[in-house]
């Protein structure tokens, strides 16, 4: 059998989603478990799921709320799935949909939480340098060179990537212009009421070339969660099914390479999963109609567009116009929350969030009758991941 | 010695525990590059493992290469992300590849002016930074243009 003929396609949905108000890093009133249970809960009352009918759950990054706690707090009446996805950053985000998806396919359990909560003030940031004094291991091998926060990890890629396809600043700008475009609409959004144009990107202080400041994604304090139950109990909810269509997640040939020596460098990692995805999903690039492109740093959503072939990776400069990316007129509208640069940083589940409410048409920054929302979830990093939603039309 | 590329106050490179990059460290302090090779297919691999991704085999050994490289990638570094280059300004961190050791990369500082072009594959040598007023010293890995 063909991995093509066991798959998730239709069989699980999106029933629900919730999310806490988003704080700048730090300022979260609450305390990271407590920001879990109010996502989860909100996300049920979305649904109108009893939160003691919940019987497992998913996340990834490390996720600090553990699922045992989260269900004892919570009531839940039995515990069927606890499930992490392994992988730093924001890798995780589509393959713990995918993860819950699959326990839920073949009955594992019925009704999951897919969930990230962040609390960098309680638990420090991810954007500093280490500060010991000795290091060892692989990290032994770039933080003494001034080589440790995430941007300078990625812009190496990044720069690699720029240079062997001729591309210029311009296109990365512009990703940063739609997700602050789009953030101007979204009065959840931390940068809503700070719009950004042309003049004040370029003015805008280097962080480490090729990013400038509005090219890094923010850091946040918030949590996400989302309701997923077999597609045969989906209708049985308040909100319109977004169903699954296909989650992939892993990366390439030794993509795990230590000390920046996997042999494909200068990539988003999505080489080996864009072929996956949209074969199980039985959509092309061009059936998508809106797409929410997980940024840590703007290279990586011009990586992963390439890689998922909306792209020619020499075309760059020509596909990466603003215009284009904008809601509710581009041919690809782009991170239409505002994402990770404007939105917030959840760890990227609120841009599936955002996916699945394109199809529900509640986005502050609407597509004309969404039927196809797809999901990159962390570029560069390894495993990584990515998923497609789909209107019941497209079953 | 006092005039190393970068402010000092990074946490200080050490061997791992586990003993896999320590020649890599003891070869630095002695001005040499030692990097992972197999015993039995000959490839180069970096950073080290402890077996041949080739072929499998656990038989692994070290051997130093001519010091030289070509620089694959490189980023100007603005922002500081460790109180010890508050005061640092851009630095250029380089990572070079090795093609006398199948392709492997390294990872290091392009000595010299911090605004200066880089060009993508030019050739560089490798420059052994000594910090031997450490507590226990060590040697980073630095590269100039040859
Ligand atoms: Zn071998």
């Amino acid at each position: 059998m063909q991995s093509t003929d066991r798959s998730l396609r239709g069989q699980v949905a999106v029933v629900g989603v919730g999310e806490t108000d988003y704080f700048k890093r730090g300022e979260s009133p609450d305390a990271e478990f407590k920001l879990a249970l109010k996502a989860i809960l909100r996300a049920c009352e979305n649904a109108g799921v009893s939160p003691k009918d919940v019987d497992g759950f998913a996340s990834y990054s490390n996720d600090r709320s553990d699922p045992s706690k989260l269900a004892a707090a919570l009531g839940c009446k039995e515990l069927r799935f606890a499930n992490m996805q392994w992988g730093g950053g924001g890798g995780g985000g589509s393959a713990a949909i995918g993860n819950a998806a699959a326990a839920i396919a073949t009955g594992m359990a019925d009704c999951v939480v897919v969930f990230r909560a962040l609390a960098q003030g309680e638990f420090g940031r991810f954007g500093q340098g280490p500060r010991r004094n000795v290091i060892a291991g692989g990290m032994a091998h770039t933080v003494p060179y001034g080589l440790m926060s995430p941007a300078q990890m990625f812009a190496m890629k990044v720069q690699r990537f720029m240079h062997d396809f001729r591309v210029e600043q311009p296109a990365l700008r512009s990703i940063s212009l739609a997700s602050y475009h789009h953030a101007q609409n979204n009065p959840r959004a931390v940068m809503y009421g700070r719009p950004l144009d042309e003049a004040k990107y370029d003015e805008s202080r280097w962080i480490v070339e090729p990013f400038h400041l509005f090219d890094c994604c923010l850091e946040n304090d918030g949590a996400a969660a989302m309701i997923l139950v077999p597609a045969e109990r989906a209708k049985d909810f308040a909100n319109l099914p977004a169903y699954l269509l296909s989650a992939a997640s892993g990366s390439h040939y030794r993509a795990g390479a230590s000390v920046h020596n996997t042999p494909d460098y200068a990539t988003s990692t999505f080489k080996t999963l864009a072929p996956r995805l949209f074969e199980v999903a039985g959509v092309q690039p061009a059936d998508v109609d809106v797409l929410q492109s997980y940024e840590n740093f703007t290279g990586g959503v011009l990586m992963s567009i390439v890689e998922h072939g909306f792209c020619e990776p020499d075309g760059c400069n020509e596909f990466f116009v603003k215009d284009r990316l904008l809601a509710p007129d581009g041919d690809l509208p782009l991170n239409t929350s505002g994402g990770n640069l404007a939105e917030c940083y959840m760890h990227g589940l609120g841009l599936n969030v955002e996916a699945v409410r394109q199809l529900w048409g509640e986005s502050t920054s609407q597509v004309a009758d969404a039927q196809v929302s797809m999901v990159i979830s962390g570029p560069m990093v390894t495993p990584v991941s990515c998923c497609i939603f789909g209107a019941e039309a497209t079953l | 010695m006092s005039d190393s590329y970068l402010a000092p106050g990074l946490p200080q490179p050490m061997p791992s525990p586990d003993g896999l990059d320590q020649r890599y460290w003891e070869g630095l302090n002695d001005e040499q590059i030692y990097l992972q090779r197999c015993t039995d297919c000959g490839g180069w691999q970096w950073g080290p493992e402890w077996i041949c991704h080739r072929c499998l085999s656990f038989d692994l050994g070290f051997e130093a290469v001519t010091p030289t490289g070509r620089i694959y990638s490189f980023e100007r570094v603005w922002h500081s992300v460790h109180p010890a280059l508050n005061e640092q300004g851009p630095y250029i961190v380089v990572l070079v590849e090795l093609p006398q050791a199948d392709n492997v990369r390294l990872v290091g500082n392009l000595l010299g002016d911090p605004h200066q072009e880089v060009p993508f594959g030019a050739e560089v040598e490798a420059v052994f930074e000594h910090h031997t007023d450490a507590d226990t010293p060590f040697t980073l890995l630095q590269w100039r243009f040859a």
